[in-house]
């Protein structure tokens, strides 16, 4: 077995959860704009058809990791494995959290979401992850997947993340190391949410 | 000025620490050149046309004497002894090694300085009018909470990686010279009715490809709301600014894309949830910073010297000198003075490390050991005894320091443009250098007048061509460098944005092009108008027809 390249808080840890993916269909476009590939989808881009979510194939044992939108179509004969612990959802930067909050007032029911992020640069997942713990109230497993480099993590982490699937080819242990980059922060968070002036004695000179 | 307490210093020193992992696993293969990118941005490091370029954080404008000579010796050490100083108040290196940037930033750490976001799409170095604190039309130093934002925005982890460079300026005078219309966020600061701080806050404005004067969003804001509010409209941005185009990405499209109410609605709603959280500022920590930046121990002094006054009288260069370079301070018997960097025939904003020597050690002598740079490239004495005017002005002299230009047509703001600049389409120092010994003559300059003159070497505006009463902006045309004139623009309370007169010139022909949108000034002008005013009242048809007009007819 490969090694894992997961992080739960401060450790490497085997992945409990078998991740779903939509099928992309053969004739997936793709886009360009003056001649260049365009690598990030615009906001809120819908890029799978009703019929690719609805044909998604689901596990039907274990703890399985579920796009939102496949969620979403399946929410109703999932109930059962939903209130066993068995289902979580991800989803990708540009899907709005309002369509998860208006599906599922209490998110706390999820041991686990996930957010996923094509390409590293894009700080969007910061603002989800803030938003799941501060304004959803979300308490349990928040993970990052896909582009996770260590160069992030440690702003992940401020944002709310404590999980992290690092990149397959990158090295999850040198990765545990960023995550202790800067001891005393600034500003207020979601791991540390006063500032430090709140939080220490900065005498005047 | 603000001073370190451990807190600030372990930061940079961590930050140094991980730069230093991060150059090394880069250099060892084991970062690619995409990921290094943000991460070397974020610390300043641009790869140039020659060499790296280094952009090292002047926050809000503001040096000491110790830590000028700092960005000496380390021009000296790590480069061809001189810097740039560039629109945002910052220093620029021009040939520094790339393995040598840790080593830079560590000595820089060693006077409280830094590189941090000075690059990259993340809140870059807050900018601030240069006269802050003692300007006599100044109704609010904007400095505490100018440094309260740059801790805050200091590795702000939500707004690590946003969709493009955000850039904040804060002004709190009158009349603003910190161009807070043209900034993604630009906070004016203001006593209310009941005499308590307020901000009225500018947002989406923006020069770069899509120039746009920034709209009002929020009228009155107290002070203590400062982080939260601008938490509010960052993320809201953070989320659905464009990321697909990076010409498309900057706040000021999705502003405009949804219309600045729609787009107000939505920061009002997200900041009912941010606002009174705990990045609140208190009462006791802007008190704690305002504590760096209490008055000067300024001496009891007349409004007037007799010495001075004689030497006004009896040597013109001087006189010619203050009335350019020296400017009003709210205390009596004092003054600002603008030592010039822009010598005729040389790059604007550049200094040597002996210039920046001699800068310290007058800054020691005259002005309480503090100096300031301004986005228009030039550095800042803020604190000057009228007694000293003389002597300092003798000293600045003898280093190439005292050009009389101020706010003339030689005071060039300039780019670094084609001769260092990747992105540059053309060159922009050579033009400002002919075109400041086009205009040699001083008694001409200071007959001209009042004259904003910008260059750009390409659309990304560093040069601020599109607020320049006069702007010229590099295009590339087929491969061969273009320059494009335009005229009416403004900074200031009234700013404007510039228009195009027509088709673009040769490098070789735009120093008679300036001359002849001089020419029809002159000859149009009435008694107290500037440059600016006349394009104003006559708009730019004149000067089009006059600099477009056949050889034979302009003679």
């Amino acid at each position: 077995m490969s090694k894992s390249n997961l992080i739960l808080n401060n450790e490497i840890i085997e992945d409990q959860w078998t991740l779903v993916t939509i099928p992309v269909s053969e004739d997936t476009v793709v886009r360009k704009q003056a001649g260049k590939v365009v690598l990030f989808k615009l906001t809120g881009e819908v890029i799978h058809t009703p019929e690719q979510i609805a044909s998604t194939e689901i596990p039907a044992k274990g703890k399985v990791l579920l796009p939102l939108s496949v969620w979403i179509a399946h929410k109703d004969a999932l109930a059962d494995r939903l209130s066993k612990g068995e289902i979580a959802v991800w989803l990708d930067t540009h899907e709005p959290l309002e369509l998860l909050a208006e599906q599922q007032a209490d998110l706390n029911v999820f041991p686990l979401i996930s957010v996923h992020v094509e390409r590293f640069a894009d700080g969007r997942i910061f603002s989800i992850g803030n938003l799941l713990r501060t304004r959803y109230g979300f308490k349990n497993e928040l993970r990052a997947f896909g582009d996770v480099l260590r160069d992030q993590l440690f702003f992940l982490k401020r944002c709310g993340f404590n999980s992290y699937l690092i990149r397959a080819d990158r090295s999850a242990e040198d990765a545990l190391a960023s995550l202790k980059d800067f001891t005393e922060p600034y500003q207020g968070a979601v791991d540390i949410n006063q500032p430090v002036w709140r939080r220490v004695h900065r005498g005047s000179n | 000025m603000y001073k370190y307490d451990e807190i600030d210093q372990a930061i940079v020193d961590e930050r140094v620490a991980q730069y230093r992992d991060q150059t090394r696993r880069y250099l060892a293969g084991e970062l690619t050149d995409e990921e290094f990118r943000p991460l070397r941005l974020q610390n300043g490091l641009y790869i140039q046309r020659h060499a790296p370029m280094l952009r090292i954080a002047v926050p809000y404008g503001m040096l000491s004497s110790k830590q000028l000579n700092k960005l000496a010796d380390i021009a000296k050490r790590f480069d061809r002894s001189y810097g740039h100083f560039s629109t945002r108040q910052n220093l620029q290196l021009n040939w520094p090694k790339l393995e040598d940037v840790p080593d830079i930033l560590a000595e820089l750490a060693t006077v409280e300085m830094h590189a941090i976001q000075t690059s990259g799409n993340c809140i870059r170095n807050i900018t601030t009018d240069q006269f802050s604190g003692v300007a006599p039309d100044e109704v609010i130093d904007p400095r505490a909470i100018a440094e309260i934002m740059r801790q805050w925005s200091t590795f702000h982890p939500e707004f690590a990686l946003l969709p493009r460079k955000f850039k904040i300026a804060v002004s709190g005078t009158k009349t603003d010279r910190a161009i807070v219309q043209a900034h993604d966020i630009g906070m004016e600061f203001y006593p209310d009715a009941d005499n308590k701080i307020a901000i009225k806050v500018w947002v989406g404005g923006g020069l770069g490809r899509t120039p746009i004067l920034g709209s009002v969003i929020r009228e009155h804001l107290e002070w203590q709301h400062a982080l939260t509010y601008c938490e509010a409209i960052i993320r809201v941005y953070n989320l659905h600014g464009r990321r697909d185009n990076a010409y498309k990405a900057r706040i000021k499209i999705l502003v405009k894309a949804l219309g600045i109410d729609e787009f107000r609605n939505q920061v009002e709603a997200e900041w009912e949830h941010l606002k009174n959280s705990p990045n609140t500022i208190t009462e006791t920590e802007l008190a704690r910073v305002a504590d760096h930046f209490t008055e000067m121990p300024y001496e009891t002094l007349p409004t007037h010297n007799a010495a001075f006054d004689s030497a006004i009288a009896s040597n013109p260069a001087f006189a010619a000198w203050v009335k350019r370079n020296v400017h009003a301070h709210k205390k009596s018997g004092y003054r600002a003075v603008t030592l010039s960097l822009k010598t005729h025939g040389q790059a604007p904003g550049d200094a040597t490390s002996e210039q920046m020597h001699a800068v310290a050690n007058l800054s020691d002598e005259y002005s309480f050991g503090e100096l300031r740079v301004s986005h228009e490239q030039n550095l800042i004495l803020a604190d000057v005894k009228i007694s000293d005017l003389l002597s300092l002005w003798e000293k600045a002299r003898a280093h190439g320091l005292a050009t009389a230009n101020i706010g003339l047509l030689t005071d060039i703001i300039c780019c670094p443009g084609g001769d260092f600049c990747s992105l540059a389409n053309a060159k922009s120092i050579p033009i400002a250098e002919a075109i400041q010994m086009q205009f040699d003559n001083l008694d001409y300059l200071h007959d001209i007048g009042e004259l904003e003159l910008n260059i750009s070497g390409c659309m990304n505006a560093c040069g601020h061509h599109h607020i320049g009463h006069i702007g010229i902006l590099g295009v590339d045309k087929d491969g061969s460098e273009w320059y494009q004139v335009s005229i009416g623009g403004k900074q200031g309370n009234d700013a404007s944005i510039g228009s195009v007169i027509g088709p673009s010139f040769a490098a070789e022909e735009m120093p008679g092009v300036v001359q002849r949108l001089i020419d029809v000034y002159i000859g149009e002008r009435t008694p107290e108008e500037r440059f600016i005013d006349t394009v104003r009242r006559l708009g730019i048809a004149p000067f089009k027809a006059h600099v477009y007009a056949k050889e034979s007819e302009n003679v």
